[in-house]
């Protein structure tokens, strides 16, 4: 049996020259979800009889010698906001529990056009509104380093199943910090693409101007693969960007000469964890010693991202979860008195505390009286955090930073108290408020064993270089080759 | 926009946002929603009177495509998910009083 503590790169290689089969990879995927998982529970479904199926028929593609894709027998699971054809999507919510996309996302049809096998879809925080995945209507998932802390989120599933090896890639999405934080809490590599850099198409919405999906893997040249398939244009998401994809799985071995990394003063201050400071600052003394020059500058409106993130994003999701009516697809309630009270009955029963919150928060800062003190105030200010990166990125090429303030957390620490929870996601929001593309990747391990990881931020549309240079720091390092204790 | 949340605020915003609450659940909303509101006051350090708002990042303007008949989502498959259908239609409870 074919063990998965390879990357996804070297197991296609494995795969392209006979060593092994997709049947066995597969096989070896399945098994180890059934000895993981019931600690774990990353996973909200698998589909083994039809994983098994395809791996089987790609193997005989190979076998016969014609043409296959990129990921040709790669065992890959996927978040469940994502939707999938015949196959259930829940969003982790009630509302959605029984729902079965008639269509598959843009993204499921190129991971099926480039021969991957789906093995299942993987735990999330309910309509990814969450940092802990705790906020799954169906379970907890648990941090493969230490069961009783948690795998962030809101891809905390995805996360979780390639830390924990049993897939060897997944995908997430990122509405503010949802792939980058779960990935710097469970020790692998995560990407948050561009804005527009890959199709929503059949991404259940959460906050549409915000929202990008992305790869996970072991490490970054996997990662690269993984957004070269994922990438392009689809008329289908009229924000997706008609412009070529680069080649970044060829691109990503090259280093980048004469980098500069920029660090922003406003990252470095109180409430940082001093290991996880420590573990930063030993990154950027790499990235010198591999000849880059650090560059201290500053980001002026940080401060603001978290409030301008809250309004904007409860906003848009006010919005995008009014289709939940019990009309067309969705939990109904039983009793109702008319047709506003159907709404209302089935959504109260439908939706967790955190979805209901932001609808709440959304609804309020969008309402008659409010819209000009909140949501406009909100998007001035998200236009001065974006000005704040165009200057950086003057000066730099890369922006380095924490992902998170601290390790991951205790499960239970912060779910009673939103506004602490909101506030965890003060290194990654602002990414998405510029619509810029980043990248977590391990960087250490805390004196109780526990993933530290480092961002790397990009102007948009550099994910060529944004790889590159995580890839650099890669083949200096070991860290993306620790692997939770069995 | 500093006065206090209100239940009866949070009351009317439920139902804005169709929502039915419990009374536990209003109780819990006013006070959290409250502190997140009384957190984004912050943005009002910042004088944004000279800023555009940003409603989009991407550098997209008028997407268009040509008004022809495309494939759609055949009947069944559309229907596949209601909670109640006729086969042919969504089926709602009756909107307008017996005249």
């Amino acid at each position: 049996m074919p063990a998965l503590t390879s990357s996804a790169v070297d197991l296609i290689a494995q795969l392209d020259c006979g060593e092994t089969s997709s049947l066995a990879l597969t096989e070896t995927c399945l098994q180890t979800i059934s000895a993981q998982d019931a600690n774990i529970r990353a996973f909200l479904s698998t589909n083994a009889e039809t994983a098994l199926a395809q791996a089987k028929a790609i193997d005989e593609k190979r076998k016969s010698g014609q043409p296959v894709g990129r990921l040709a027998g790669l065992p890959i699971a996927i978040k469940d906001n994502m939707c999938t054809l015949g196959v259930k999507t829940t969003c982790a919510s009630r509302i959605l529990e029984n729902f079965v996309p008639p269509y598959d996302a843009g993204v499921v049809e190129k991971l099926k056009a480039a021969d991957a096998v789906l093995v299942g879809k993987t735990n999330l925080d309910e309509f990814a509104m969450g940092s802990s995945t705790e906020n799954s209507a169906f379970q907890v998932t648990r941090n493969p380093w230490k069961l009783e802390h948690t795998v962030g989120g809101s891809s905390g599933g995805s996360a979780a199943a390639v830390a924990a090896r049993m897939v060897p890639l997944s995908l997430g999405s990122d509405t503010g910090g949802s792939i980058r934080q779960p990935a710097g809490f469970c020790g692998v590599v995560g990407m948050k693409p561009t804005y527009g850099r890959v199709s929503r198409y059949g991404l259940i919405a959460y906050a549409s101007s915000l929202d990008q999906i992305g790869p996970f893997a072991t490490d970054v040249a996997s990662a690269a693969l993984l957004l070269e398939v994922i990438s392009g244009h689809d008329n289908r998401d009229s924000t997706s960007v008609d412009r070529p994809v680069p080649e970044y799985s060829q691109t990503v071995e090259q280093p980048l000469t004469g980098l500069r990394v920029g660090i922003a003063r406003e990252h470095f201050v109180e409430g940082l964890d001093r290991e996880v400071e420590a573990a930063i600052k030993q990154s950027l003394d790499v990235y010198r010693s591999l000849g880059a020059e650090i560059v201290e500058l500053s980001l002026p409106h940080s401060k603001y991202a978290i409030a301008t993130y809250y309004l904007i994003a409860a906003s848009e999701a006010s919005s995008n979860l009014a289709r939940f009516d019990g009309v067309h697809y969705g939990h109904r309630a039983a009793k109702f008195d008319n047709l506003i009270d159907m709404y209302s009955a089935s959504r109260g029963e439908g939706f967790g505390p955190e979805v209901k919150r932001r609808i709440m928060l959304g609804t309020y800062a969008l309402s008659a009286g409010y819209y000009d003190a909140y949501y406009l105030k909100a998007l001035k200010v998200r236009r001065l955090i974006r000005r704040d990166f165009d200057a950086a990125f003057e000066r730099c090429d890369i922006l380095a930073s924490p992902v998170a303030s601290t390790p991951a957390f205790r499960l239970g620490e912060l779910v009673n108290d939103p506004l602490a929870m909101y506030l965890s996601d003060i290194y990654t929001i602002s990414a998405n408020l510029a619509g810029i593309p980043g990248l977590s990747l391990p960087c250490g391990l805390s004196s109780t064993g526990l993933p530290i990881g480092l961002q790397l931020l990009a102007s948009p549309f550099e994910e060529e270089k944004l790889l590159r240079v995580a890839r650099m720091f890669e083949h200096a390092t070991d860290w993306h080759t620790k692997r939770p204790p069995a | 926009m500093a006065e206090p949340l209100t239940k009866e605020t949070v009351t009317k915003v439920a139902h804005l946002a169709r929502l039915k609450l419990s009374g536990a659940e209003l109780d819990l909303f006013t006070t959290q929603l409250g502190q997140v509101l009384g957190y984004v006051e912050l943005l009002n350090e910042l004088d944004t009177t000279a800023v555009e708002p940003m409603a989009h990042v991407a550098d997209i303007a008028n997407v268009f495509r040509d008004d022809e008949v495309r494939p759609s989502l055949p009947r069944a498959a559309a229907l596949s998910n209601a909670p109640k259908t006729d086969g042919k239609f969504f089926v709602v409870p009756q909107i307008l009083e017996e005249g």
